[in-house]
């Protein structure tokens, strides 16, 4: 528990520095109230609209670990988003509605997965296809247009709640344990960040890697498919062009500010779900900020930066290094002293 | 509905085959990028069937290479006029020469080119500006003088109806002090960023009570937003004040459910006032002004929004 938590630190550390910062420009920020039997909140928002984000980084940081990326999980959200859509318009009923859109987020993981594993195309090429392809493949289902549909059981999902918590924030965390026991209460964890490590001696070791990376990305695609779903019981509508739109590169940045090298190994999913909130509490803070909408991605960036220059291997260590200097120095113990003293 | 548009074109071809007398005229469409493009498609074959003209239709899928092409091709096959919806406004001088050459009328739809205006006949467009200030003075009468705090969602930073709409609504709203836009933030035209955005609204305005009015650049936030207000245990349509614009098929059932009060249209018939341009200039020669404006008409819960619902259903958008 221990381990974990040092683990982890320097992404509570920045989660907690950046909800300081909206809560400087929001005051209220920590205000939550219970109405119409769902709690209504900032925080509550943050963890509502992180959801997509929350879920993809789930997927993508398996798939980094084993020294892979998945740039196609935007589109493949897209995709199962349609389906669902287009299942519950067919009046196919809320459970053939899940299960088409989830087998096609597996689908979409197993052809990636194949032509990674099997065909051994590089993984930013081989998800590149589908990340270009699939949102044509999502507008053929739609047929164009924003399918809407109406049905109460299926919106539940994306604006409902459970216990007053935003069913969307439930589902992202019990994604989170779910993987998070699979991957650490059995030996697939390690088996996964072995082949991230070296993927030839892994193999020579008797590790059936083709297997377990064709898995990831299906296990990556299934994340997806979750975050599709969420977005379109979200707005009762499946809008091929828009959604997941870009949040590749959101769940790319939640698993790297997570803390995670893209070069593969040791990964955490924990750090990567704090990454996610992290980005989610910067969008929020940005849009209660009522700063113009030029300014978003550029304050994005810049707080971005700041966060990932803290957390650079180089500077990290120094920090330690100074840290523990300032609390064992006797010469800054004795300037402190001087320096309270000279208070009036 | 791309295979709809094209059995129509066919059999619009077909029939002005047979009755070689009617007038043909070429349309060259940029592709299918939005539901109101594919709109104005259906909207444009309706019409000439309405008026018994032979209308040769081609769609560029988004190039202007293939847009020329058809151009020319329209030229070679001797059409009586052709309408053009460019898909960017540079590069179209020596394909309109050509025209100008082979003394066939051209009229731009919807977006403008950058040649010089002796080069065309005319052109058929709305004004973004203009629509905004239909909301905006909609707004001012809606409200009479009361105390109104607006939340604005822009469309995509940048573009060009996101600017114009806001200055527009700006200017329908000057004057009236009592309005006043309290917040403003981009919901990049779409749905799910509507909703987001208006939920963080509601978070900053004091759970939504100080909201009295919403302005969206496009009906599709608008549909978002309207979401995020039901789920904060608000009445939109009565607490706050929806107007938007557009007027696509989804807002006239919010219009008719009384959760939305007014959209602007951005009509899709561009080709109406082309037809009855070229009609008039085939007659005796009148030459109609270089920009003919289309009417960017409101509509409230007062105008049968469920009637107005299924007449645009099947439009494609």
């Amino acid at each position: 528990m221990k381990g974990v938590f040092r683990r982890v630190a320097p992404q509570l550390f920045t989660l907690s520095a950046v909800i300081v910062l909206v809560s400087m420009f929001f005051p209220s920020f920590w205000q939550i109230v219970y109405v119409n039997d769902r709690l209504v909140g900032i925080p509550i928002d943050i963890v509502k609209r992180g959801a997509p984000v929350a879920l993809l980084a789930i997927g993508m940081t398996l798939v980094i670990a084993t020294r892979g990326i998945d740039l196609s999980v935007g589109a493949v959200m897209a995709i199962c988003g349609a389906s669902a859509a287009w299942s519950i318009d067919q009046g196919f009923g809320i459970w053939a509605a899940l299960g088409i859109a989830g087998a096609a987020g597996l689908i979409c993981g197993l052809w990636n997965g194949l032509l990674v594993a099997v065909f051994g195309i590089q993984p930013i090429v081989a998800t590149l296809i589908l990340m270009v392809a699939g949102r044509g493949v999502a507008q053929l289902i739609t047929g164009g247009t924003i399918l809407t549909f109406d049905n109460e059981a299926f919106a539940y999902l994306g604006s409902g709640t459970f216990l007053g918590v935003p069913v969307p924030a439930v589902i992202w965390v019990l994604t989170g344990i779910f993987f998070g026991l699979l991957v650490r209460r059995t030996a697939l964890g390690l088996l996964v960040e072995s082949i991230g490590v070296n993927l030839r001696a892994s193999t020579l070791t008797g590790i059936n890697s083709r297997v377990l990376l064709i898995a990831v990305y299906m296990g990556s695609g299934f994340c997806a498919a979750l975050a599709g779903i969420i977005a379109t019981a979200d707005i009762r509508g499946a809008d091929a062009n828009n959604a997941g739109l870009w949040l590749e590169l959101d769940a790319i940045l939640a698993v790297v500010i997570g803390g995670n090298s893209l070069l593969g190994g040791r990964f955490s999913i924990l750090a990567s779900l704090l990454g996610a909130m992290i980005i989610q509490t910067i969008n929020t803070g940005i849009l209660l900020a009522g700063f113009p909408s030029e300014y978003n991605l550029v304050i994005k960036a810049v707080l971005v930066i700041i966060i990932l220059v803290l957390q650079s291997p180089r500077l990290l260590p120094q920090f330690a290094v100074l840290w523990s200097r300032r609390r064992t120095s006797p010469q800054t113990k004795t300037l402190r002293a001087a320096m309270t003293e000279d208070r009036p | 509905m791309f295979r709809r548009t094209l059995m129509a074109s066919v059999a619009v071809t077909m029939l002005g085959a047979v009755s070689a007398h009617a007038q043909t005229i070429g349309f060259s469409q940029i592709g299918s990028e939005s539901g109101w493009r594919a709109a104005e498609t259906t909207v444009t074959l309706q019409e000439a069937e309405r008026r018994g003209i032979d209308l040769r239709f081609s769609d560029a899928q988004q190039r202007q290479e293939n847009q020329i092409a058809a151009m020319r091709s329209f030229i070679a096959q001797g059409v009586d006029a052709i309408l053009v919806a460019p898909v960017v406004a540079t590069g179209w001088d020596s394909v309109l020469e050509e025209a100008a050459e082979a003394e066939i009328p051209v009229v731009l739809l919807d977006r403008m080119v950058d040649s010089s205006p002796d080069l065309y006949l005319t052109a058929v467009g709305s004004d973004l500006v203009h629509e905004g200030r239909v909301a905006g003075e909609w707004l001012v009468e809606a409200v009479n003088g009361a105390d109104c705090r607006v939340v604005e969602l822009q469309g995509t930073t940048g573009s060009s109806p996101a600017i114009d709409r806001k200055n527009g609504f700006e200017q329908g709203i000057a004057g009236a002090d009592n309005i006043q836009i309290v917040r403003s933030q981009t919901g990049d035209f779409t749905r799910t960023r509507g909703k987001e955005v208006m939920e963080s609204f509601l978070q900053a305005e004091n759970g939504g009570a100080d909201i009295c009015a919403l302005y969206a650049h496009n009906d599709d936030m608008a549909v978002g937003a309207i979401q995020a207000i039901k789920e904060a245990g608000l009445k939109p349509g009565e607490d706050i004040l929806v107007v938007s614009i557009d007027a696509v098929p989804d807002i006239f059932l919010a219009l008719a459910a009384g959760e939305a009060n007014a959209t602007v249209e951005l009509t899709p018939n561009m080709a109406g006032p082309a037809f009855d341009a070229l009609e008039a200039y085939f007659a005796d020669g009148t030459l109609p002004e270089k920009f003919i404006q289309t009417e960017s008409r409101l509509y409230t819960q007062a105008d049968d929004p469920a009637a107005q619902y299924e007449g645009r259903k099947d439009l494609g958008y």
